[in-house]
């Protein structure tokens, strides 16, 4: 009886050494295994749904397009009609995006500064574009600025045609790509918060040298992401700019409009070429950001 | 007079912010507004600098009226609690913001720059990035930069509320030798009594929009006028509506008839001092502020009773 107190002594201590050591490697092992097994699984999964999305249609429009060579290729880019659709894009998203940017910003300073009644339903009214079908916002532009429209007497009194032509293009576009530069910029502008702005203040710069000075680089990062978004929308817009511009080869025809035109006549090699050169754009867009955004960012460190 | 704050009153919404509330501040002197969370000590300062206009009262600085003028003509610089940086720019053009603002020249700006950094010991990281910087740096950056367009007036709000113990402690010391350098009028918020006390040569003592009084530490603490200012600035004992300092209290060695029986129920150390709790023959707990040296003397232990004599205590009239 005296011993048994002893006895549970001796005992009790869990595996010493080695084999204790090697144990709880395994169970670790084991863990780190599952763990490497979720992760693979959560990774497959991921990659596996953006090929099938994205990587896989694109890539194939890549390997149509160059399929016969680069000589089919380069006489489809020269085609005449292909040459208008490209310049005619550019010139439209030349247009709507610096539009958009400087209306975004100021609203953004209007919505997220301000102080007034209906703000609430400016901000839903911002949004509309987001929620309307293109094709509405097509008829709609029509309905207003077209011949028979609101404004069509007056406008035609004074010679100016907005529909089927670029100015009509260049609304549509502007319109279905409204909200991305705001609903980019609101959220870096709360998150300066307008202390340093206030600082400016107090140190004697005015308003405008305020605005320059600190509340735009401030908010660059949201404002640049909100630029490349509205620039890709503004390339690849089709429903809104298929009706107000009424598809006039080498007139009206932009890019997208082009790509649908020469698939519906048989013209494959003429649709991928333009496909590729608009995801290319819009693809160049992206890089760009990602370069400047990278260099500037590197060297404030932040 | 450099600033002079005449009868201000202003209310955000149902809440007074400042009711009638009137300082004067003279040239060259370092003051503190001083006061709990919402007593209207921030917006006070706010005030003074244009940030927030009042809706009544007017604001004097350097003898001109400036309660309708913006904060960027008023020649104040500010510094904010959480140091606002321009964290775009390095610390060089932080500091020099003002003087670009009013397009000095490249070679004057450098000069000046280049002092400043030398004042608040930031030498060497004029080409960091605020990111790069720690709190205390930060805070003397933005301290740099308000006093580079020589501001008439330096106001600080809670200059030292974000940083640690060590670093507050250190960069409180600094301030005031750099006031002693410099002799800008200067006034900034606190809620930190030993912090106004250290620093400050005047102190505001503000409560729920008011203001309870003014006068130098040691006048406040000696002679405070109210129940409020009593409590707010040192310790208190509070018997009743007689309130007493504990290191007034004295403990005695051996009972002599004149005191009042007490029981230690609590020794802490603190270093130098010692904070005795006791409880008094009448149940009422009161404590006794004490040296080390007292202590071991006394040979306090907890459980212990002994002997207290009270000082006369502060009574106020409601």
């Amino acid at each position: 009886m005296s011993n048994s107190g002893q006895n549970t002594v001796t005992i009790s201590p869990a595996p010493s050494g080695r084999l204790a050591q090697s144990a709880a490697g395994d169970a670790e092992r084991a863990a780190e295994r599952a763990a490497r097994a979720r992760r693979l699984t959560v990774r497959t999964i991921a990659l596996g749904y953006l090929a099938l999305l994205l990587l896989a249609p694109v890539a194939m429009i890549f390997y149509r397009t160059f399929e016969h060579g680069l000589a089919p290729v380069w006489d489809a880019i020269a085609a005449p009609n292909a040459q208008h659709a490209f310049w005619l894009s550019l010139e439209v998203v030349a247009i709507a995006v610096p539009l958009n940017t400087a209306f975004g910003i100021g609203m953004a300073l209007l919505l997220e500064r301000g102080h007034f009644r209906g703000k609430g339903l400016l901000g839903l009214l911002i949004d509309l574009p987001f929620a309307i079908s293109p094709v509405v916002v097509g008829l709609s532009l029509v309905l207003v600025y077209g011949k028979t429209g609101w404004f069509g007497d007056w406008l035609s009194e004074q010679g100016i045609q907005i529909i089927f032509s670029v100015p009509g293009i260049v609304l549509a576009t502007a319109f279905v790509s409204l909200p991305f530069v705001v609903r980019e910029t609101i959220p870096v502008l709360r998150e300066l918060g307008t202390d340093a702005e206030q600082a400016a203040e107090t140190l004697g710069a005015s308003g405008w040298q305020t605005f320059w000075r600190v509340t735009l680089p401030g908010i660059r990062w949201g404002v640049v992401y909100g630029v490349v978004l509205t620039t890709a929308r503004a390339l690849g817009e089709f429903g809104a700019v298929s009706i107000v511009s009424g598809r006039i080869e080498g007139q009206t025809q932009t890019l997208p409009l082009y790509v649908q035109d020469r698939f519906e006549n048989f013209d494959s090699t003429g649709a991928y070429t333009a496909a590729v050169v608009l995801a290319l754009l819009a693809m160049a867009t992206l890089l760009l950001m990602n370069l400047l955004t990278r260099r500037t960012r590197g060297r404030m460190a932040t | 007079m450099a600033i002079e704050v005449r009868n201000v009153g202003k209310r955000f919404g149902d809440f007074v912010a400042l009711d009638d509330v009137s300082i004067s501040v003279g040239d060259g002197a370092l003051t503190a507004l001083l006061g709990p969370s919402g007593s209207g000590k921030s917006t006070l300062l706010r005030i003074i600098a244009g940030l927030e206009a009042p809706d009544t009262g007017e604001v004097v600085i350097g003898g001109e009226d400036v309660t309708r003028a913006p904060a960027r003509t008023r020649g104040v610089g500010f510094v904010f609690q959480h140091y606002a940086p321009f964290k775009h720019m390095t610390v060089h053009d932080n500091v020099a913001f003002g003087l670009s603002v009013r397009r000095r020249p490249k070679d004057e700006i450098g000069t000046r720059v280049k002092e400043l950094l030398g004042l608040v010991r930031l030498d060497g990281l004029a080409e960091r990035y605020p990111s790069q910087l720690s709190g205390g740096q930060l805070q003397r950056m933005a301290l740099a930069r308000a006093l580079a367009v020589q501001p008439q007036v330096l106001l600080l709000d809670e200059p030292f509320g974000a940083l640690d113990a060590q670093v507050r402690a250190e960069l409180r010391e600094w301030l005031r030798r750099l006031h002693d350098e410099i002799h800008v009028t200067t006034v900034f918020v606190t809620h930190d009594q030993e912090e106004a006390m250290e620093v400050a040569e005047q102190i505001v003592v503000m409560n729920d929009g008011r203001i309870e009084q003014t006068g130098s530490p040691r006048h406040l603490y000696e002679s405070p006028a109210n129940e409020f200012v009593m409590s707010f600035i040192g310790p208190v004992n509070r018997l009743g509506d007689a309130f007493l300092r504990p290191h007034d209290i004295q403990i005695l060695p051996e009972a002599d008839g004149t005191g009042t029986e007490a029981l230690v129920v609590r020794v802490v150390h603190l270093g130098f001092e010692v904070r005795v709790e006791l409880k008094l023959h009448d149940g009422r707990d009161i404590w006794a502020q004490v040296t080390r040296e007292e202590a071991q003397q006394l040979e306090l232990s907890e459980g212990q009773i002994l002997t207290v004599r009270l000082p006369a205590p502060r009574v106020f009239s409601a």
